[in-house]
């Protein structure tokens, strides 16, 4: 059995100027966001995909019978947001990685966080003023 | 020529890196689904027929294997995350690394084969008649 030896950082933690607790709250985000996702996330796809009838079923008089109950609407409103929160923290982090150059990763980041932006409003906006008897 | 695997790193070679290679693909993959997902069911403000017709493009053959794939992706990115966190919060967590690749790998084929098979009924029913 080998044992894992994570050997000694090199050079000291020496950094300048601000220090901010930011990628460690991230850090931690991701794995508690990671934990209720996989409740919420794990059952939707089951309900949506597997239960009477799976995808074949889904039309809109079902989206209105779901959002009927303040159960699925905050349901949904939690993985709406919790998701694409975990998402974007994800993609910002591959971003930092591959992105040597300080203007491409300026710039894609500036993309990811509208992309993001504009998709958690729109979700929300749609499961508040979702309107059964529009048409 | 044997590799060498360098101590005290779960990621560099091995079963270790391709897991955190297939988290991030995985990881993305199901990210840029997310977006077109809120967009499509968006749709349920503008009318019912424009909701009805997108989710129609959902149900037909092709796009159901990919939603298989996806599930199959999302499962992934869920059982190695859980991994993951273990790994880091967990005391054996890093010793039982390796094992741990392993029993995520028997759930993820546990859950997929019926998994498929109940997301495609409807499908292989309409392609090659009833199976019942
Ligand atoms: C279903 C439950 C989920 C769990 C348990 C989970 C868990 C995790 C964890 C623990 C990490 C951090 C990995 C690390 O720091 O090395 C991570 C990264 C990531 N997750 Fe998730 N996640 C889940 C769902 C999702 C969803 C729904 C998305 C897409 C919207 C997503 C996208 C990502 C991305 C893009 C990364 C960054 C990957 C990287 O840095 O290599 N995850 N996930």
């Amino acid at each position: 059995m080998t044992t894992l030896d994570i050997s000694a950082p090199r050079s000291g933690a020496k950094r300048s100027g601000q220090r901010s607790n930011f990628e460690l709250y991230s850090w931690l985000f991701m794995r508690i966001s990671g934990i209720i996702l996989v409740v919420l996330v794990l059952s939707h796809l089951v309900i949506m995909n597997l239960l009477d009838g799976g995808v074949q079923r889904i039309n809109f008089a079902f989206v209105a019978g779901r959002w009927s109950s303040p159960f699925w609407q905050i349901w949904d409103l939690t993985m709406l947001w919790l998701a694409m929160l975990h998402g974007t923290n994800g993609m910002r982090t591959i971003v930092n990685d591959y992105a040597e150059r300080n203007q491409t990763r300026f710039w894609l980041k500036m993309a990811l966080y509208t992309a993001s932006g504009f998709i958690i409003l729109l979700g929300t906006l749609v499961i508040f003023t979702f309107d059964p008897n529009i048409g | 020529m044997s590799v060498i695997t360098p101590i005290g790193t779960l990621y560099r070679g091995g079963e270790g890196m391709w897991t955190w290679v297939l988290h991030r693909i995985t990881g993305v993959s199901v990210f840029f689904f997310l977006l077109v997902h809120v967009l499509d069911t968006a749709l349920v403000r503008v009318s019912p027929e424009a909701y009805d017709l997108i989710i129609a493009t959902y149900k037909t053959p092709i796009v159901n294997v990919l939603e298989v794939g996806l599930v199959g992706a999302v499962l992934y990115h869920a059982l190695n995350g859980l991994r993951v966190i273990l790994i880091d919060f967990w005391k054996r967590g890093p010793r039982y690394q390796r094992q741990m690749t392993w029993v995520i790998a028997a759930i993820w084929f546990a859950l997929m084969l019926p998994g498929t098979f109940f997301m495609m009924k409807h499908t292989i029913e309409a392609m090659f008649g009833s199976t019942s």
